[in-house]
């Protein structure tokens, strides 16, 4: 199998005649943390949407594992072991944290189509289920109702719920988007923590964060990928303190 | 939910044709049921459909006609309606969900009018006058459904009440099954956020079509119920009316409860027998009645009280 988990050649998105993704080429080392960053509308919400299948392509490729993944459904996607998360949390706000995370892991026991079934065979996942919650500090949640939680909160359950699906790649949307300072530091703590054994692709606008997670940078502008690279030598490249970090730095 | 409100329920049921009069009652059965597996859509799946009378129209008129015309016993009778209307929901659903909110809305609406335009026109429906005379026959072949009994001097058929309400318990079962399963867990997933259900790797289109051919299986089931109660199938059990008044029970008794649907169908059933001396008028006050509780009690009268109780109802 090659270094890379996923590869995109000449990845292309038109809206309506107007390029929101431009002949992105990516290419993810397996095992890295690797961060897209890049201003306001550069496109990286659409390159996760076309990475998931939530948007066609209008143009290039997918591999994952080798594989052309270009033509797959979004759940085909995630059944490979692709899983992301949203930029806008995504929760079922009426159940409880418990049933959220147990939702991702009922798929493998096989029975989501069995309608004649009890729902208290899903008990036995209650276990994994607490286990989860517990690692991003949630277990004292567990039976409340997921819409009241706070944002920071549902944000971590997010992170729980696909972790649950022991994701090969995880796709992070802005994880720490809209948050206080205390809840920013312990998503990176988790993310660091999640990312053994797996590999990470995530948007994020935190630099701090990048500095301190990301193995590598890819710099997107108006679609099109700027730069690319390890963080100390993306930030030095003049081009990307001009478009981006110039102003963002302090 | 409590086991002892559903004891009381059951006994209620069990007793009801001695106090309340019978006919009156299965009706209440029948639009019960249909409520009920109408709201698994809407309740529990997050999908509005407004052609749900042509499932349980158009069981009647399969049940009416396998009994009428092919001397099928009743029981088998319902069997036909019920599986009628499973498979007439999964043509119907296949080209509907692949649509959202307000167009799935649309779509199950015109395919529903096909269904009334072939009531009217084929030959075995009996067109406007609809099919009449529907006997009740034997159940099983041996247990006569018209057989009636004295009850404080009036003559009951109780065995063809005993038959309804089984059958009621059954589907109703069916459904209380069905929302408390794994399948169900997904279902309110896909209600509450489809996208993340998506990216879990749920094939939502799947699920939801499942669900939609369970919803018409059992609306046809109370459809053919109501064809051998009335022994009449007829051009209104299709029409758009239904489909709308099955959607105002439900919301009026509370969409996503267990209990709402059978609350809802109660009151526009009650009000119907109450009123049916005003005439036409009984269409505005229902709809005055519909507006009120819905400014009232927002999450339909069930759902206010499972609120009020902290208890899902
Ligand atoms: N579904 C869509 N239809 C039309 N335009 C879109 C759509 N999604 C995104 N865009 C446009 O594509 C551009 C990139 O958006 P997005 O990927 O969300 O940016 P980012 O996540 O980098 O902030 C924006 O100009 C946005 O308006
Ligand atoms: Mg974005």
């Amino acid at each position: 199998m090659s270094d890379y988990i996923l590869e995109t050649k000449k990845l292309s998105k038109e809206f309506k005649g107007f390029t929101a993704v431009s002949a992105v080429n990516l290419k993810i080392q397996r095992g890295h943390i690797h961060a897209l960053i890049g201003p306001n509308g550069a496109g990286k919400t659409t390159v996760f949407n076309l990475l998931t299948k939530f948007l066609i392509p209008t143009a290039g490729t997918i591999h994952f594992n080798g594989t052309d993944i270009t033509g797959e459904k979004p759940a085909d996607i995630a059944l490979r072991g692709v899983i992301r998360s949203f930029q806008i949390s995504a929760v079922f706000p009426n159940l409880t944290p418990r049933e959220n995370v147990r939702l991702a892991l009922q798929r493998k026991l096989g029975v989501s189509y069995h309608f004649w079934k009890s729902d208290s065979i899903l008990k036995q996942l209650d276990g994994r289920a607490m286990e989860l919650l517990e690692d991003v500090g949630l277990a004292e949640y567990a039976e409340e109702i997921t819409g009241e939680l706070a944002y920071g909160r549902k944000r971590a359950l997010e992170i729980a719920t696909t972790l649950a699906l022991d994701p090969e790649l995880m796709l992070l949307d802005e994880p720490t988007q809209g948050m206080g300072v205390e809840d920013v530091d312990k998503i990176t703590a988790l993310v660091k923590k999640v990312s053994a054994n797996r590999t990470i692709l995530m948007v994020e606008h935190n630099l701090k964060v990048v500095a301190t997670l990301a193995d590598r940078i890819t710099v997107l502008q108006r679609g099109a990928i700027l730069a690319e690279g390890p963080y100390a030598e993306v930030s030095q490249d003049p081009q990307v303190l001009e478009a981006y970090m110039g102003s963002a730095h302090d | 939910m409590n086991k002892k409100i559903w004891i009381a329920l059951i006994l209620l049921g069990l007793l009801a044709p001695f106090v309340v009069y019978p006919v009156f009652m299965m009706k209440l059965l029948c639009f019960a049921l249909f409520a009920s597996a109408f709201n698994l859509l809407l309740g529990y799946t997050g999908l509005l459909s407004f052609g749900h009378a042509a499932f349980f129209g158009g069981a009647s008129y399969i049940t009416g006609h396998l009994v009428k015309n092919s001397g099928l016993t009743p029981e088998l009778g319902v069997l036909g309606g019920t599986l009628f209307a499973g498979l007439l929901g999964y043509l119907v659903g296949s080209l509907a969900i692949r649509r959202q909110g307000i167009y799935f809305a649309m779509v199950t609406l015109a395919l529903a009018q096909i269904v009334y335009f072939v009531a009217l026109k084929a030959p075995f429906t009996g067109g406007e006058d609809g099919l009449q005379g529907i006997p009740r026959g034997d159940l099983f072949g041996f247990i006569d459904l018209n057989q009636v009994y004295s009850v404080g001097g009036n003559p009951v058929a109780l065995n063809l009440y005993y038959f309804v309400f089984v059958l009621f318990c059954l589907g109703f079962w069916i459904i209380h099954r069905t929302i408390h399963s794994p399948f169900g867990q997904v279902l309110k997933a896909i209600r509450e956020n489809e996208p993340r259900a998506v990216s879990l790797g749920y094939k939502v289109e799947r699920f939801k079509l499942m669900a939609f051919v369970l919803s018409a299986a059992l609306s046809g089931m109370a459809g053919s119920m109501k064809s051998l109660v009335f022994q009449l199938a007829s051009l209104t059990d299709v029409s758009w009316h239904t489909s709308g008044e099955v959607v105002l029970m439900t919301l009026l008794g509370g969409v996503g409860t267990v209990l709402g649907p059978l609350v809802g169908a109660f009151t526009v059933v009650t009000l119907q027998s109450e009123l049916s001396s005003v005439g036409s008028w009984i269409t505005v006050i229902i709809g005055v009645t519909f507006v009120i509780c819905v400014l009232l009690f927002r999450r339909g009268v069930v759902g206010e009280l499972g609120r009020l109780l902290k208890k899902s109802l």
